[in-house]
């Protein structure tokens, strides 16, 4: 039966997928018919300015915004487990903003001096802040060992990261900071296709890893006593937790900027749908949710006030936040 | 030590900066349950967590089988080697059957799928821990009782040679106490398992264990089989009772006896003074009791509530000496109580005292 319904709920999630990305191409600004896609597919549209929209703008904003969505999604689903608290995430703790924060720091103090800064030295920059922001939340692990205390001193280095972020940019030339300001709200408008490969290639490479782990991954579930009994090299583990959940969230925060609330939301919304947590089935499943998710709120951010455009955090904050909040009522309960 | 199948030598345990009981030597057969007693903080999860690889030794070796535990593969001990501890997990969306499982896990491929036999693995160790029934019920949601059998059943599923068990019964109520310890012993007989655990109930540790540790606040005091461990009077000192008292053949626990010249004599024996005994305990009467057989179930609660008491090997006569102190104490006395009427033969004194103390002015049947 629970295969059954695992089945079932992939499909759920693949038809969903398909759908918010298909809705993701011909809605916006100009609309392109389906059929228009189809044909331009095939190479034989005949409107330009369809092409040019199509190709330029709305496939890579599609294909990121699923990329990147998913790799939140798993990312917060790492956290989740590594800390054994269902409302961490890479935004909560800090970790996107202190990935924000280097690369704020990359873009006005680089920008002067390069051109154009490549996707790797953007994701290296992330990557960097991301890091060292968790390094705080792990030393903020060991000495308090309640769900809430971590939380609140995440959201706390998140806070502190984000000053020193504004003050920056408050502080830097408007030829520098153009871009960053959107950019530093949250959105995925502007992404090109170099960025689009570029994140794949690591966001599914972590991804591939991470389903590697799924066995640890689910003798950790038990706690670090039983799953340094059933044989689990747990520095190893843990190692990798930080690593890829830190990878993870510097991907998503080089080209994006710090989204909020996925993390938490999805893993939250497959394990319902699942009705399980097995990481086996929660890796895939967080990705392809996390996915849709996005998808849905990109939509939702770029066509609700069109022609403005709102940030993508605005709008995973509507949806995400009430989840976490009933996650935390039911915690209370329990 | 080397015939033991687990054992330790020169253990030191403890952390980085701290070590907290040094040079263990104990040691367990196959079918053996090993059981540590001692206070709370003493060590004893220490103890278990060094035993099996949680902690880094400070110093010494443990052996499992003649071979050192730490030249041993994660995996090889895994397999060897089970736990259950006490704190409480904190699982989400897991049935039962899915902790249980948990278990297969050092016998499981790179992505831990169940394959046949290892489904069949999980059920029959549920049916032998008889939690089949709740097998599908989410294992945050059961009672307390059944989580423990739950986590047995996980590390009985994991076909160890050794379990360690870390204060196994300290959420469970005297019916579940039972049942798990039955039911781990069982286990032990049957599947020849080496069982090393900490218990804080000294009555089930004394019944339960082939051997004991006792780990005291500055290191393992004694090491033995439950008769060399339960000496008079070493309980108090293992645990620094300072109030009330603790009888090791009974295991019975008694409070503050009451202070002051006793004003009451009992005449008890044959059982039946113990309650009269309590009674005047929890008005803070001082009194006296005699003439007490030491293989009389009152003898433990009289030795330790009673201000004065007269008392007779089991295999002596009571003789007219020990009468007359009896005689005393209650002439001494401002009243007098009589718990029976029934004398046996080899008792005489005891009706004698019986009949002079009915004769007193202050008697109170």
């Amino acid at each position: 039966m629970r295969r059954t319904r695992a089945v079932f709920a992939f499909a759920v999630l693949a038809v969903l997928l398909v759908l918010t990305a298909v809705l993701n191409v011909i809605i916006g600004s100009v609309r392109i018919p389906l059929a228009d896609v189809l044909e331009i597919f095939a190479g034989r549209g005949a409107d330009v300015t369809a092409r040019t929209i199509l190709w330029q703008i709305r496939l890579p904003r599609t294909a990121a915004a699923a990329v990147l969505g998913g790799a939140l999604a798993l990312s917060g689903y790492l956290l989740q487990t590594f800390f054994h608290n269902p409302i961490a995430g890479p935004f909560v703790l800090g970790i996107s903003s202190g990935a924000k924060l280097t690369v704020a720091l990359l873009l006005v103090f680089a920008a002067r001096r390069v051109a154009s800064i490549s996707s790797a030295v953007m994701i290296a920059s992330a990557f960097a802040g991301a890091l060292l922001a968790m390094g705080f939340v792990l030393i903020m692990a060991r000495v308090v060992d309640k769900m809430s205390m971590l939380i609140v001193g995440g959201v706390m280095i998140g806070y502190i990261c984000s000053a020193v972020t504004d003050i920056i940019v408050t502080f830097a030339d408007d030829s520098d900071i153009v871009n960053l300001h959107n950019w530093s709200r949250g959105s995925f408008s502007g992404i090109t296709w170099e960025n689009v490969a570029v994140m794949s290639v690591l966001v599914f490479a972590a991804a591939l890893f991470i389903f590697l782990l799924s066995k640890p991954i689910s003798a950790y579930r038990l706690g670090e006593m039983y799953a340094q009994n059933m044989g689990v090299n747990l520095k190893l583990l843990r190692v990798c937790f930080v690593l890829l959940s830190s990878m993870l969230a510097a991907c998503i925060t080089a080209f994006a900027g710090p989204v909020s609330f996925v993390g938490i939301a999805v893993p939250h919304l497959v394990k319902r749908l699942f009705g399980t947590a097995k990481p086996i089935l929660m890796i895939p499943a967080c990705f392809l949710g996390g996915s849709v998710f996005c998808l849905f709120c990109d939509l939702l951010a770029r066509t609700l006030f069109a022609p403005t455009e709102m940030s993508i955090s605005t709008v995973t904050a509507v949806f995400g936040a009430p989840i976490v909040i009933i996650i935390l009522l039911r915690k209370q309960r329990a | 030590m080397a015939d033991y199948y687990v054992y330790t030598q020169n253990l030191s345990v403890g952390y980085p900066k701290k070590t907290v009981l040094e040079n263990i030597a104990i040691g367990v057969n196959r079918g053996e349950i090993l059981t540590l007693i001692g206070p709370n903080g003493a060590g004893k999860s220490t103890v278990l967590k060094s035993i099996a690889g949680q902690l880094k030794l400070i110093a010494g070796t443990v052996y499992i089988d003649k071979t050192d535990r730490s030249l041993i593969s994660k995996k090889v001990l895994s397999q060897k080697l089970s736990v259950v501890f006490t704190q409480r997990l904190r699982t989400e969306l897991m049935t039962c059957r899915d902790v249980v499982a948990t278990g297969r896990y050092p016998y499981t491929g790179r992505f831990g799928i169940l394959c046949a036999k290892d489904r069949q693995k999980v059920e029959e160790a549920m049916a032998l821990i008889r939690i089949t029934a709740f097998a599908d019920e989410d294992f945050a949601k059961i009672s307390d009782g059944q989580r423990q059998r739950v986590m047995l059943a996980r590390a009985i599923c994991q076909e160890p040679d050794i379990i360690l068990l870390d204060e196994p019964t300290s959420y469970l109520d005297i019916r579940h106490k039972l049942e798990f310890l039955q039911l781990l012993q069982n286990m032990a007989r049957e599947k020849k398992l080496s069982v090393i655990m900490s218990l804080h109930e000294l009555d089930l540790a004394k019944k339960i264990s082939d051997r004991i540790i006792c780990v005291g606040e500055h290191c393992v005091e004694r090491f033995g089989t439950p008769q060399e461990i339960f000496r008079e009077n070493y309980m108090k000192t293992l645990f620094g009772v300072t109030t009330g008292s603790f009888d090791e053949t009974t295991c019975g626990m008694e409070l503050e006896m009451p202070k002051g010249e006793p004003k009451v004599f009992v005449l008890a024996g044959a059982a039946s003074g113990q309650e009269t005994f309590r009674r005047l305990q929890r008005r803070g009467v001082a009194f006296a009791t005699g003439i007490l057989f030491e293989n009389d179930m009152d003898y433990p609660v009289a030795k330790a509530l009673a201000a004065k008491l007269v008392n007779v090997k089991a295999t002596q006569r009571i003789g007219m000496e020990r009468l007359a102190s009896a005689k005393e104490l209650a002439s001494k006395c401002e009243s007098v109580i009589c718990c029976r009427e029934h004398f046996a033969d080899w008792e005489p004194e005891n009706r004698e005292l019986y009949e002079y103390l009915q004769r007193k002015p202050s008697y109170r049947g």
